[in-house]
């Protein structure tokens, strides 16, 4: 009796496996929209505030004494404007759009790769840059950027940026790697110690890569791929999998591996280094020759807000000069004011990250979401959208 | 005075409670149940039907906004896809790895706790077992990653004999889970090891048996119930296991894995790869129940 039933119970499991592997009908087209954002207004003046806001943040950015109590930005903030700051602390930017479209936020912290989709979906208003006073000593750099702006008019204000570094063991990897070959196409010499960021979004460092190396692919921005050039990124990517010891996503996980000699070459953050460093591992971090991607996030409001004044404040209080170097501080950033640098309780600090240095960022591609319409402008083919980009991640890990 | 009427109506009430609750056995057991079995229908239940409902449905590839269409889509990338199938294969193998592992490791160390350690010292060997069960589960992978790093105990230990470390890998991930769940092998044993009845060993002896054969024809047979138990532990927590396999497992992903980089922007793929360990475990518990374990557990 029993194992008759058994049986049967397995066989309706496979055939309704296999109902569903047959039957499938045809994958929906897509209807990407492309950055064609909804005709939002952004407001002329500001209002009386409304006594509360709420924001959607990274980890460190919003800190109100309550990890450190000696971190607090928050608190002064609360006295001067009257506006009470609830916070919601995401852990990737996916999580950050899904938590805005909730329509509880009035402002976020968005990275590139989240910004653009608040932007084409009609969640981030535009900004009016003339009621953010501390928006004028914001580096050129961060202004009007392929990821924060759309046709010249910018869509939120800009918190801080870094670039990823190529860190290494200055012992076991000699000479010095100077390209980011020594992850790609050298990878084989430091077999099982390699190591990557654990994002779809390094797919961009690969493609990075084949721009300067590959020229015939004519490969623009690393953002922008159509399929054949995502084709040669995912299979370099698959090529160096080979070699990779471990993905990291957790810095504190790469600071011991590094330490530890687990991982002796790959892809860093300058706040990374010189925690692994500070802590006796022997590594150095560049910037290759190829150049290197990096974040540049931005807060942005949400378009039907419910307390916008609040959040126009609070856009002001966090890119103000003494505020702004005290996140970029605690964080390990680039501060985004040029005045903040006056103000680092380490007077080394804005010069270890490169802040006023606008050529050093020239270098850098800022992450930017990869949607359908070519991001480089091209009308020819389609681009690769981010989707996509997350599908082959799993495939390179395997 | 007055509180002493109050309390004798009290008791009288209750009383007269009782007494229809003793005369109403159906209205008693709905009272008892009601409470739990919503929780296990509403809540445990109807969330595993939510979560295959929403296996079925899409998302908007821009938004990744789920789209309440339904479609087999997820299912059939899930069969198609090589590296779903790797994958799957992988979570399965290292399951069943752990589990063996387990099993073989626990069988000794209960026989001694159960049946040859001194019967005063038994119950202090059982709460040694248990004591790790105490202890952070992150606090013990992490210790793990140690061990296992380069330069690590591992290695050290090793390099007397010219050997080193398994490194972080799949090789790692086995080993973590084992220790991991090793205490949930053992109880089971334990127990039923230390219900055997000793006069049929003695039997066994009598009728001219060695150990080996009383093992195998007398032992295993009366313990394998417990074995199997202690199996749809380690079996079903290795399974579900995601952390374990980013801390120590090298850049190895499993099924765990796959839901997690998948929930924020395909929820419904998530869900159709969340349903593959329940279809597993319920494959799983329906083939130990031929064995008679679910009874002893």
């Amino acid at each position: 009796m029993r194992p008759t039933r058994t049986l049967r119970t397995a066989a309706c499991a496979a055939a309704l496996l296999l109902a569903a592997a047959c039957d499938s009908s045809g994958s929906g087209g897509s209807s990407a929209t492309g950055l064609n954002p909804p005709d939002l207004k952004a407001p002329t003046k500001l209002g009386k505030t409304e006594g509360q806001v709420n924001l959607v943040a990274w980890a460190g950015y919003v800190e109100d004494g309550s990890n450190d109590p000696k971190v607090n930005w928050v608190g002064d903030f609360e006295k001067q404007t009257g506006c009470q700051v609830h916070s919601k602390v995401a852990a990737s930017s996916d999580e950050m759009v899904k938590l805005m479209k909730t329509g509880q936020y009035d402002a976020v912290s968005a990275s590139g790769d989240a910004s653009l989709r608040l932007i084409a979906s009609g969640d981030a208003a535009p900004v009016n840059t003339a009621l953010v006073p501390n928006y004028k000593d914001i580096f050129t750099g961060l202004k009007n950027g392929a990821w924060n702006s759309v046709k010249g008019q910018m869509y939120g204000i800009p918190h801080g940026r870094g670039a990823n570094l190529l860190m290494y063991n200055t012992e076991k990897v000699k000479p010095a790697p100077t390209s980011w070959s020594a992850v790609f196409d050298d990878a084989v010499k430091y077999k099982g110690h390699v190591t990557a960021y654990d994002s779809p979004i390094y797919i961009a460092d690969a493609a990075l890569y084949l721009k300067a190396t590959k020229p015939e692919l004519k490969i623009k921005d690393p953002y922008a791929l159509d399929q054949k050039q995502f084709d040669a990124a995912v299979a370099l990517l698959k090529q160096q999998n080979k070699n990779v010891g471990e993905y990291w996503s957790d810095y504190l996980k790469e600071v011991s591996a590094f330490k530890s000699g687990d991982s002796v070459v790959g892809t860093t953050w300058q706040v990374i280094a010189n925690l692994a460093a500070s802590e006796g591992a022997k590594v150095k971090a560049v910037v290759p020759k190829e150049g290197s991607t990096g974040w540049s996030d931005t807060w942005m409001v949400y378009s039907k807000a419910k307390h916008p004044n609040c959040a126009y404040k609070w856009l002001d209080w966090i890119v103000s000069p003494k505020v702004n170097a005290q996140v970029a501080e605690y964080f390990g950033e680039a501060p985004a004011n040029s005045k903040a640098c006056a103000e680092t309780s380490d007077k080394n600090f804005c010069t270890v990250y490169h802040a006023a240095d606008e050529n050093y960022w020239k270098r850098i591609a800022f992450w930017n979401t990869p949607i359908e319409q070519c991001l480089d402008g091209r009308k020819d083919v389609k681009c690769v959208p981010y989707a996509k980009w997350v599908q082959a991640w799993t495939e390179i890990k395997g | 005075m007055a509180t002493d009427v109050t309390t004798a109506a009290g008791r009288g009430t209750v009383r007269r409670l009782a007494g229809s609750l003793h005369r109403r056995p159906r209205l008693r057991l709905t009272l008892l149940l009601t409470a739990p079995l919503l929780w296990l229908a509403v809540l445990y239940l109807g969330s595993l039907a939510v979560l295959f409902v929403s296996a079925f449905w899409t998302t908007n590839s821009f938004t990744s906004q789920v789209v309440k269409v339904w479609s087999t889509d997820n299912f059939h990338e899930l069969f198609t896809t090589p590296v779903f199938r790797q994958v799957i294969l992988r979570s399965v193998g290292v399951a069943l790895a752990v589990t063996v592992l387990c099993a073989v490791i626990a069988f000794p160390v209960a026989f001694y706790t159960a049946r040859v350690a001194r019967p005063r010292w038994r119950p202090l060997l059982v709460v040694a077992i248990l004591t790790p069960l105490w202890a952070s589960y992150l606090v013990k992978v992490y210790a793990w990653r140690l061990i296992l790093s380069e330069g690590g105990l591992a290695d050290w230990m090793l390099a007397p004999f010219g050997l080193s470390g398994p490194g972080f890998g799949l090789p790692a991930t086995v080993l973590t889970l084992t220790y991991l769940w090793l205490p949930y092998m053992i109880l089971p044993i334990h127990t039923a090891l230390e219900q055997l009845p000793a006069n049929l060993l003695d039997a066994s002896a009598d009728l001219g048996a060695r150990a080996g054969r009383t093992f195998r024809s007398v032992v295993l047979p009366m313990v394998l119930p417990s074995v199997a138990a202690g199996s749809v532990f380690t079996f079903s927590l290795s399974l579900g296991d995601y952390i374990t396999v980013q801390i120590v497992g090298g850049k190895t992903q499993l099924i765990g894995n796959l839901v997690y980089s998948n929930i924020e922007l395909n929820l419904p793929m998530a869900a159709a790869l969340g349903t593959v360990p329940v279809v597993v475990i319920v494959l799983y518990l329906l083939a130990i129940r031929r064995t008679g374990a679910l009874n002893s557990l």
